[in-house]
């Protein structure tokens, strides 16, 4: 009799990659809540329809590659990038935006490598540092959090989407912006005259990345990835901070609670530079890669000119990756590491 | 030596050991016919030092080991020797090997057998010729003939035997119900290879989820009367691959073995429970390795179960016994889940190595499903037990970057499987490794022999230059010689003294002519 030949191991365990992207978009919820909460349904709206998009082009592109398209669409890898960059998004875009920043994010940033896995950036953030080099004005946009503006409905949210010219958002300039641009006036007074501040770092902003700090620690506890990279760029944002917060004077550039809940900190800390394909792979080299992000952040956020710099610092050290890599092999079982 | 250490990586697979039911031994009995390959063991094959239609009897020696790296083959039972010939045997490639094939004759007689009296009292070469007199390699995995193996001593000094019962392996309960029924054979056995080795030490390394095996192994220890000093049993969590031999003494010693190493070199010795058994009976009994315990085991079998079995019993007897029952896409497993290899007939016979037949049901083990691509999630690296970077090998392995595969230290790898197992795009990465490998052996004997070709090619190019001036140098010679002697007969040139001759002649013949 003729038995199956298949090479060991012959059991496998539970986790498939459709389910290790299925937990980071479950983990995206609490964000999503918040954000919902703090600036109305505008950043739902934009990842329901720039998922649609993005399975559309990702089945498209299969099909031109003569792929089966159904076989890719299943690892929701897709589903993953787009989530992502609308989350980057302001919210109450119009659609072409959205269609631009999917489309570069998915065809620029992942099938011109190759597809899933050969990308050297994060698709998602080269979809957004597209639009945000090609649209600033649309890009740097936010609404106002609820508190300090009128939080938009569904209709009106569906009605920026499609009908951008019938719609005029309330935007108001971020906490992050206004810190940027202040040379005036001491820490307290800032907090005091910037209605934007609240109680931390920003109304609304600070709830927003303590809920993707939440999701974060949940994919930790997950084992979805190791907590080297982002605890060394928190580490780095933190201790940056701490250098340049000059006593709270005109100069300074916000203390560290400030910069880790402001913009996105957390969501980058978590659900950006934690991308295994583009990042390093040691967890030597997740520190490094995680700590120079964390250095970058601050410094492009102090004396850049874009409204956040997490995209920026993730494509940087997106090139430098590779090198990492090279210097941070882990000692083998049985090599002394000191003979290396 | 109380703590144990933990070791890097590791899985947590189903166990599925009490499917086999530990503890119990079911004898398979006596095939229609035992087929012994020469070859059950690393190292040269043995050699037959019987012929067809010969009567063997129990414990006679029918094929020598041939040269330093070898193992002895013994016929199990009494019987005809029918055939010598090309069989299938257990092998990941489905070889066929020669193979001494005996039909039984159901008298069971055996040799009269004759141990060693008291092995303490003689010196560690006699011993070790009992061992290799009886055929005897290791019964745990690899199969690497023990004789050999206890060579070990002249290499380094050896402090510390092992016995791995660790037996990490998913399904697999040999060693575990050897531990159970055979304690105090272990330790005998154990105490003849210390006392060979020159070991002070000797620790029996059991994971925490064998309680009966771990018992009884303290109880044959606390009832040992040897002085021989300090042994122990230790038991540590239950992680695979912590049966790795590598791994295992890590996980007793807090040591690495270097890379390229062996034990040894760290003073250490590893040995299977079976092969101490072996080692024993063969040293007390004189008895030869004719015999096996052999797990039979998954959800396509009714009757899982540990089963003594002979050499060269036809897996298809242990099958049939074992209450087989084959569905649709039915695997056979030679070894355990994570590191056996399928066979592609149940022809093939028990051999030394073999420690479990696993017929698993498709639902049981599913074929894996086609591999997605690779998003260097890491899992692999946080699973390796060497510290490797398994996701790194795998793109170097497609790009069959053999600079940076060494580099990544792939020789390092054990092949446990870990990697493969937890890989969420469900990649074979076990395999990518095992073809770099070859490719890179590959490489490097092409190499080789492209060196020795131009060394052969350069040594025939000096030769035919050597020649070529040589024949260039008498040549030389030949023609100074001859100049030398045209010179010194320059006065009477034969040339000349012929013409003038000649001319003489015609005015000779001319003045005849005349005369006439």
């Amino acid at each position: 009799m003729d038995f199956l030949r298949i090479t060991s191991p012959h059991g496998h365990g539970p986790l498939s990659t459709a389910k290790v992207m299925q937990t980071v978009l479950l983990a995206t919820l609490p964000g999503l809540a918040a954000m919902t909460w703090f600036f109305g349904p505008g950043t739902l709206i934009n990842i329901i329809f720039g998922g649609l998009i993005a399975l559309a082009l990702e089945y498209a592109v299969m099909g031109i590659r003569q792929r089966d398209p159904l076989f890719y669409l299943r690892d929701y890898s897709v589903l993953v990038t787009s989530t992502l960059l609308c989350f980057a998004l302001p919210p109450y875009a119009p659609w072409w935006l959205i269609v631009i920043g999917v489309a570069s994010a998915v065809l620029l940033g992942k099938h011109v490598f190759g597809g899933l896995g050969y990308n050297p950036f994060n698709p998602a953030m080269v979809g957004y540092v597209v639009l945000l080099i090609s649209f600033p004005l649309q890009m740097s946009s936010w609404a106002a959090p609820r508190g300090l503006g009128e939080v938009p409905g569904f209709t009106d949210a569906l009605t920026a989407l499609f009908f951008a010219r019938d719609y005029d958002a309330v935007t108001m300039a971020t906490p992050l912006d206004i810190m940027r641009q202040n040379t005036g006036l001491l820490m307290d007074d800032l907090y005091r005259e910037a209605t934007q501040f609240g109680q931390w770092a920003g109304v609304g902003w600070e709830w927003v990345n303590l809920a993707f700090l939440a999701g974060g620690v949940w994919l930790l506890y997950q084992r979805i990835f190791t907590w080297h990279g982002p605890v060394a760029m928190l580490a780095a944002i933190g201790l940056c901070a701490a250098a340049g917060f000059d006593g709270g004077s005109s100069n300074s550039g916000g203390s560290p609670v400030f910069h880790w809940l402001s913009g996105a900190t957390m969501f980058g800390a978590f659900f950006i530079i934690t991308d295994p394909v583009s990042s390093a792979v040691s967890n030597r080299g997740r520190l490094i890669f995680g700590a120079l992000i964390g250095v970058l952040v601050y410094i492009i956020r102090v004396t850049g000119n874009y409204p956040d710099a997490v995209a920026f610092a993730v494509l940087i050290l997106n090139f430098a990756a590779p090198l990492i890599d090279q210097y941070t092999q882990p000692a083998t079982y049985g090599h002394d590491r000191s003979s290396e | 030596m109380n703590s144990v250490h933990t070791i890097h990586g590791g899985i947590h697979p189903r166990e599925e050991k009490q499917l086999s039911r530990p503890g119990q031994v079911i004898d398979a009995g006596l095939p229609h016919e035992l087929i012994l390959p020469l070859s059950q063991h690393i190292g040269a094959p043995a050699e037959p030092i019987v012929s067809v239609g010969d009567h063997v009897k129990g414990g006679q020696r029918l094929a020598e080991d041939q040269g330093a790296v070898s193992a002895a083959v013994h016929a199990p039972t009494s019987g005809h020797i029918t055939a010598i010939d090309m069989q299938p045997v257990p092998h990941p490639s489905g070889l066929t090997n020669v193979c001494i094939r005996l039909t039984p004759d159901h008298a069971d007689e055996w040799l009269v057998l004759q141990g060693l009296a008291d092995y303490r009292s003689e010196a560690p070469d006699t011993v070790i010729a009992h061992i290799r007199a009886a055929g005897i390699s290791g019964l745990g995995g690899a199969g690497f003939p023990t004789a050999t193996k206890l060579l070990a001593r002249e290499r380094s000094a050896i402090h510390t035997l092992i016995i791995n019962g660790t037996e990490c392996e998913p399904y697999i309960t040999a060693d575990d119900t050897l531990m159970q029924v055979a304690a105090e054979q272990i330790v005998a056995g154990a105490e003849i290879l210390a006392h060979i080795l020159g070991a002070e030490t000797i620790l029996y390394g059991v994971e925490d989820n064998k309680p009966a095996a771990l018992k009884a192994m303290r109880e044959a220890l606390a009832a040992s009367d040897d002085a021989l000093g300090q042994q122990q049993v230790v038991s540590f969590p239950t992680k695979y691959p912590s049966g790795g031999e590598k791994q295992l003494i890590e996980i007793l010693t807090g040591e690495q073995v270097p890379s390229g190493g062996l034990p040894a070199d760290l003073g250490i010795v590893c040995q299977n429970p079976g092969t101490a058994v072996a080692v024993r009976d063969a040293v007390i009994d004189g008895k030869p390795l004719t015999d096996r315990l052999v797990t039979v085991t998954g959800r396509a079998v009714s009757h899982a179960s540990n089963y003594r079995v002979r050499l060269g019993t036809p897996i298809a007897h242990l099958l049939a016994l074992a209450g087989f029952t084959p569905g649709s896409r039915q695997r056979l497993i030679h070894g355990g889940p994570m590191m056996g290899f399928a066979l592609e007939t149940d022809a093939v016979p028990v051999v030394k190595t073999t420690n479990c037949v696993l017929a698993p049901t498709q639902e049981e083990l599913p074929a894996p499903p086609p591999a997605q691509a690779c998003i260097r999630c890491g899992l692999c690296a946080e699973a390796c037990p060497a510290s490797l970077l398994p996701q790194q090998l795998y793109w170097y392995a497609r790009a069959k970057d053999q600079e940076q595969l060494e580099k990544h230290h792939l020789f390092d790898c054990i092949e446990c499987g870990a990697c493969s197992w937890v890989c969420p795009s469900s990649i074979p990465l076990v395999q990518y490794y095992r073809a770099a490998k070859s490719h890179i052996v590959e490489t490097r004997d092409d190499k080789q022999r492209a060196e020795r070709s131009k060394g052969r090619f350069e040594a025939r190019q000096e030769r035919v230059e050597r020649e070529a001036a040589e024949r260039e140098r008498k040549r030389a010679e030949r023609k100074a010689t001859a100049q030398q002697k045209a010179a010194a007969s320059e006065a009477d040139d034969p040339v000349q003294a012929a013409i003038a001759r000649t001319k003489a002649r015609k005015e000779q013949a001319a003045q005849t002519k005349d005369a006439s």
